[in-house]
C-alpha cells in the first residue's frame, strides 16, 4: 500500500496536476487506506507492538524480576483497562503529575529495579527499528482505552497548574528559528510542504488527532509514541533531546489532552 | 452613584488585567524553568537556545497578538537589527537562492557536525515557483511575487528586509529572524532575494 501512495503521488506530480489535486488524490488514498484498515482492524502493524506490550507488562522483567501488574496506572494497581483514557493525572506516591509513558518509566524504575538513566538515555527508535520496549508497553495499555474518551479530570491544583504550563510551553518561543508549537499549530487548514497541520488549541482539531496516538507511522516503519512525537517536533525546532518524562513534556501532554478532552481515542492510529 | 459604579468596575478590571498579567509571567516563568531542565543532555554551547530575547518573551506571553505599544516596540527594535549588502546590491542569483528555498538542513541536532551550508527552508512554508508542487501554506503564496510588483526597487529592498528580519514588519511573525538570527549569511538572503524579485526567476515565469 505505502508504494500504491508513492505511485499516486510521483505520478501526480511528473504529469502536473495542480498540487490541490495531487494532495486530494493522497489525502483519498490515505483515507482509502483507513478506511481498509478499520473494515479489517488486525491489519494495523502496530498491533504487534501492543502484544510485545501486554507480553512485556505480564512477564517477570528488570533486576526485580517482577512483572508490571503491580503499577497502578491510576485506577488501582493492574488495572490497564480504561486507564489510558484517565491520564495524564497526579499520583501521590510520585508527587507529580504523570501521563501514560512517564507513568510507564516509573513503575519500571520503581517495582521492576530499572535504572532510570538507563530508560531515558535512548527511549525512542531510530527510523525502521521497532519501538523500545516502554514504548510498546505505553501501546499496549492505550490500545486498552480505544474507542472510550478522554476523560482525564486534571482538575487538582498541580493538574491544573501542569494545563497551564503546557499552554505556556506551547506558545513559547526559542531556539535560532523562534520555533514553539505554536508556530505550526495555531491556524486551521495549514500545510509544512504537503504534511497537514492539526489546529491543537482549537477543541474540535484536537479531540481529531491527539487520541490517535502512540500511532504506526508508515514513513518509519514503526510505531510512534507521544513522548517521541514531542520529542520529534523540538528535533525541527533546533532544540535539544527532550527527555521523555520531563515536566514539561508531561505539561504538553496534559495542555494537549485537555484541549481534546470529551474525543474519542482510536489507539494505535495510523500516520502518514 | 453611576460614576462611583464606573469607578469600582474600573478598579476591578484593572487589578483582573494586573493580575492575568502577573498570572502570565509567573507562567512564563515556569516555562522557562520547565524548557531549561527538559533538556538535561543539551551541550554546553546549546544553553542560549534556551534563552528568549525580550521579543520572544513579549512574543510568547501574548501568544504571538501583542498589543498595540508592544507591537511597536518589537517592530522598532527588530528593524535596528537589520544589516545591508557593503555593496548596496540587494539581489544575488536566483538559482542558488532556489537551492536554499529547497533545504531545510541546518542547525538541528543531527545536523552537527555542520556538513553543507544552511538552508532557508522556504518551501515548508510558501509557494514560490510553479514547479515546486510541494510547497506549504503557513505563509502566503510568493509565485509572480515580483512580476506582480513590476520589480520595483522599493519591493526588492522591503523583500531583503522581510527575508532578513520579517518582524521588522510583522512582529510576532510566525516567520524565523533568517538574519538577524544568523540563520542564513547576507550572500544566502541576496539569492532568496533575486528568487523572488528577479525578472528571470522561475518565481516570476
Amino acid at each position: 500500500m505505502t508504494k500504491r501512495f508513492l505511485f499516486i503521488v510521483v505520478c501526480a506530480v511528473l504529469a502536473g496536476i495542480p498540487v490541490a489535486r495531487a494532495q486530494d488524490e493522497t489525502e483519498k488514498a490515505l483515507e482509502k487506506y483507513r478506511q481498509m484498515l478499520k473494515e479489517d482492524p488486525w491489519s494495523n502493524p502496530a498491533l504487534l507492538d501492543a502484544d510485545r506490550g501486554e507480553a512485556l507488562w505480564k512477564a517477570a522483567g528488570g533486576p526485580n524480576r517482577v512483572s508490571l501488574e503491580r503499577c497502578d496506572l491510576g485506577k488501582g494497581p493492574g488495572v490497564v483497562d480504561g486507564a489510558f483514557a484517565e491520564l495524564p493525572r497526579y499520583f501521590a506516591d510520585a508527587d507529580r503529575v504523570m501521563d501514560a509513558e512517564t507513568r510507564i518509566l516509573w513503575c519500571m524504575e520503581k517495582l521492576q529495579g530499572f535504572n532510570r538513566a538507563d530508560l531515558i538515555k535512548s527511549p525512542h527508535p531510530a527510523g525502521g527499528q521497532p519501538v523500545k520496549d516502554l514504548g510498546a508497553i505505553a501501546t499496549y495499555v492505550a490500545s486498552q482505552s480505544s474507542g472510550m474518551q478522554f476523560s482525564a479530570k486534571l482538575d487538582t491544583a498541580k493538574e491544573k497548574e501542569a494545563v497551564e504550563l503546557g499552554r505556556a510551553i506551547f506558545f513559547r518561543r526559542q531556539g535560532p528559528h523562534d520555533f514553539a508549537c505554536a508556530t505550526c499549530h495555531a491556524d486551521t487548514g495549514k500545510r509544512i510542504r504537503l504534511q497537514g497541520l492539526p489546529y491543537l488549541i482549537q477543541p474540535e482539531e484536537a479531540k481529531k488527532v491527539i487520541g490517535e496516538w502512540p500511532a504506526y507511522r508508515v514513513s518509519n516503519t514503526h510505531v510512534m509514541t507521544m513522548q517521541h512525537r514531542l520529542f520529534d517536533c523540538y528535533w525541527q525546532m533546533r532544540m535539544p533531546q527532550l527527555e521523555m518524562g520531563s515536566d514539561a513534556s508531561v505539561a504538553l501532554i496534559s495542555y494537549l489532552v485537555k484541549t481534546a478532552e470529551g474525543g474519542e481515542i482510536a489507539t494505535p492510529g495510523l500516520k502518514r | 452613584m453611576r460614576t462611583s459604579v464606573i469607578a469600582i468596575v474600573a478598579v476591578l478590571a484593572g487589578t483582573m488585567g494586573a493580575a492575568a498579567q502577573q498570572k502570565s509571567a509567573a507562567d512564563a516563568a515556569k516555562a522557562d524553568a520547565a524548557i531549561k531542565a527538559a533538556f538535561p543532555t543539551a551541550p554546553a554551547d546549546w544553553q542560549s537556545r534556551f534563552v528568549q530575547d525580550e521579543t520572544m518573551k513579549q512574543c510568547s506571553l501574548h501568544e504571538n497578538l501583542p498589543p498595540k505599544e508592544i507591537a511597536e516596540e518589537i517592530q522598532k527594535r527588530e528593524r535596528a537589527t537589520i544589516q545591508y549588502p557593503a555593496d548596496g546590491q540587494l539581489m544575488g542569483d536566483w538559482q542558488r537562492g532556489e537551492r536554499i528555498a529547497q533545504s531545510g538542513y541546518g542547525l538541528r541536532f543531527t545536523d552537527y557536525p555542520p556538513r553543507q551550508a544552511n538552508g532557508g527552508n522556504c518551501y515548508a512554508c510558501h509557494q514560490l515557483t510553479k514547479a515546486e508542487v510541494s510547497f506549504g501554506t503557513i505563509g502566503p503564496p510568493l509565485l509572480n511575487y515580483g512580476k506582480n510588483r513590476n520589480f520595483s526597487g522599493a519591493d526588492t529592498k522591503a523583500v531583503y528586509d522581510k527575508i532578513y528580519n520579517a518582524q521588522a514588519n510583522y512582529p510576532c511573525s510566525t516567520m524565523p529572524r533568517l538574519g538577524a538570527n544568523k540563520v542564513l549569511t547576507i550572500d544566502q538572503i541576496k539569492d532568496l532575494v533575486a528568487l523572488v524579485m528577479s525578472p528571470d526567476s522561475a518565481v516570476n515565469k
